[in-house]
């Protein structure tokens, strides 16, 4: 018994001393992160803990207030707002995701590959990256998907794509800062190869700033995926998504407002959540200034 | 035996040339010093022998390394990186930074093995913890999962000299292995460089400003200045009998003990920087014995009795 909690004391310590730990250190944090992990268990759960079919319409019961048993009311065609916002955390939580690990995955890889091959290659890379930079993400977003098309997963590629040039230009200038340090020169006067120099010396220094600039841009990434969806370009109905549920709101803006005002509410509590949390990375990793050089 | 020879190496960066005509021969089982002042040439010659130039930008523009045998100015990249850090080391000058802040010492220590001597994890973390015991590191096998901002200066230090000698080289270059050290550590070190040297039959190329670490550990040594070999020869001569008067002025800034009103000299002026050398001999604004020859004519370096100096007027100071 004594062995399992001094077992269980190490290892509650062990994630204190971890990065992720120390962010969970603070006030701020706790709230933040405890936010954001329930928020994930609820998406993950929803089938279970959602009172209503999302898509359930009820025509006689339509446009009900807050109260019992809808507990956020309903909205025109009598759908269990509760069940939907709860849904569209699910879609909101994992285009968003999806969509920025897409965005780093590239972005890193091609920052990285501009940084330390450097020449004409990075030239080419960055001229491009630095083009999509100077528009706004969402413009970027809706050429994309006006391009190739509504839907979740145009929507899931259109912000990947916003939010490459951010993970490309920080990738690069941590490879390049990083390549002019000692130790790099000291592993090439050792006779590494460049892969090696790459994957276990250069990446593993360049990835603390693009995590943390990462879980920013999730929060980014949720309100431009509501944003799509408010336009009617992201998921497609019945699939309920944040933006979407706002959008078929304006209708009855004066009639039911909660229809507009919880999904809202919703999307400003996770975006604020996000990034109080990213701020707490942001110190408990130490990099304030690496995330502000890039 | 002569394991590594550089005949007249001449580099450029661009239209600058910093570097115009170094030689020497070092032999297994001897040190060879280089010294000079800062911005003479010294870490530049150590990069040009490890192949580093074209990472600076830098190219040689004429003369040659030869190493075993072998022309290593035409050498490809990847033969080059077979070479480094297995059969010529390098020690850096900095050994805050020269380790990988994420990475254990250990891994980054058998890295060195595997990629050049084909070991497996298990065997080149045996040989590491065997190296860092000669060494003289306390515990070495719970230091393999130490991370270096756990160790002191000179600890880290001799895990950089354990990386240069894992793969078992034939040269080591050290280039100011000391000076970002404490002055007791920096005899720890040197002494363990001179063990080394002769334990192993390493050939060492220790590059210093440093001319009392000279005195104690080289057999022989090349004076720099403004990217010339003024003189070179057996430490003996070079500390008894100076030819050049630039050598001679360097020793005479050793610092002399406890000489009751005896005060530090210096050499008067600056060494110039590489877009102003002076026409004819670099030193010669700088040198009391200048006449007209040395201000138009760049003397060669002509061999004497022991070793060879580049000077017009060469000979014991007065």
């Amino acid at each position: 018994m004594t062995s399992m909690t001094g077992t269980a004391a190490r290892m509650m310590s062990g994630f204190g001393n971890t990065s992720l730990g120390r962010a969970f250190g603070s006030i701020l944090g706790k709230v933040a992160g405890g936010f954001l992990v329930l928020l994930l268990l609820t998406a993950i759960f929803a089938p279970w803990i959602t009172p209503f079919d999302y898509a359930a319409q009820n025509l006689m019961n339509g446009n009900q207030p807050p109260g019992w048993p809808h507990l956020l009311g309903t909205d025109q065609f009598g759908r269990d707002v509760l069940s939907r916002v709860i849904y569209g955390a699910r879609t909101s939580l994992s285009v968003s995701a999806t969509a920025i690990a897409i965005s780093i995955t590239v972005g890193m890889t091609l920052g990285a590959a501009a940084g330390y091959f450097g020449g004409l290659f990075e030239r080419c890379v960055m001229t491009v990256v630095d083009l999509t930079w100077s528009f706004p993400d969402i413009l970027i977003a809706l050429i994309f998907v006006a391009i190739i098309g509504p839907g979740l997963t145009s929507t899931t590629f259109a912000i990947a794509i916003a939010y490459l040039a951010q993970f490309t230009r920080l990738t690069r200038a941590q490879i390049v800062r990083l390549k002019r340090e000692t130790f790099i020169e000291a592993t090439i006067n050792l006779g590494a190869k460049p892969h090696h120099i790459l994957l276990r010396h250069l990446l593993p220094n360049a990835i603390a700033p693009v995590i943390v600039v990462g879980m920013l841009a999730i929060g980014d990434g949720i309100v431009l995926e509501a944003t799509l969806g408010f336009f009617g370009l992201g998921a497609q109905p019945p699939t309920p998504s944040w933006g979407a549920m706002m959008s078929s709101g304006t209708a009855q803006l004066f009639l039911s407002p909660w229809v507009i005002i919880f999904p809202g509410v919703v999307v400003a509590v996770t975006v604020i959540m996000v990034n109080l949390f990213g701020d707490e990375l942001i110190r408990a990793l130490d990099i304030r200034d690496r995330i502000r050089g890039a | 035996m002569t394991v590594l020879s550089v005949r007249n190496l001449q580099v450029a960066f661009g239209a600058v040339a910093p570097l115009s005509g170094v030689s020497f021969d070092v032999a297994k089982g001897e040190t060879l010093g280089i010294v000079g002042e800062s911005g003479s040439g010294k870490s530049l010659t150590a990069m040009a022998v490890m192949g580093l130039l074209p990472l600076a930008g830098g190219r040689i523009t004429a003369g040659s390394i030869t190493f075993d045998g072998q022309e290593l100015t035409t050498l490809t990249e990847k033969a080059y990186r077979r070479l480094r850090g297995g059969r010529i080391g390098l020690i850096t000058q900095n050994p805050m930074t020269s380790l990988d802040p994420l990475q254990c010492i250990g891994p980054q220590v058998d890295a060195v093995a595997v990629l050049h001597l084909g070991m497996t994890a298990r065997e080149a973390r045996a040989r590491t913890v065997e190296i860092l015991g000669t060494l003289r590191i306390p515990d070495p096998a719970t230091i393999c999962d130490r991370y270096p901002h756990q160790m002191s200066g000179g600890m880290k230090q001799r895990i950089v000299i354990a990386m240069a000698l894992a793969a078992d080289p034939d040269v080591l270059v050290a280039d100011e292995p000391t000076t970002a050290l404490d002055v007791t550590v920096q005899a720890q070190i040197i002494r363990l460089l001179d063990d080394l040297v002769k334990s192993r039959d390493l050939a060492l190329i220790l590059i210093t400003h440093d001319m009392s670490v000279v005195a104690q550990t080289c057999d022989r040594v090349v004076v720099m200045y403004a990217g010339r070999a003024v003189e070179q020869g057996p430490v003996g001569d070079i500390f008894d009998a100076p030819q050049h008067p630039y050598t001679q002025a360097l020793i005479g800034c050793i610092p002399r003990g406890l000489d009751d009103g005896a005060r530090l000299t210096g050499i008067a002026g600056t060494v110039p920087t590489v877009l102003n050398y002076p026409p004819g001999c670099p030193f010669h604004p700088r040198c009391d014995r200048a006449e007209e020859v040395c201000a138009s004519i760049v003397p060669e370096l002509e061999p004497n009795a022991t070793g060879a100096v580049a000077c017009h007027l060469p000979g014991v100071a007065p």
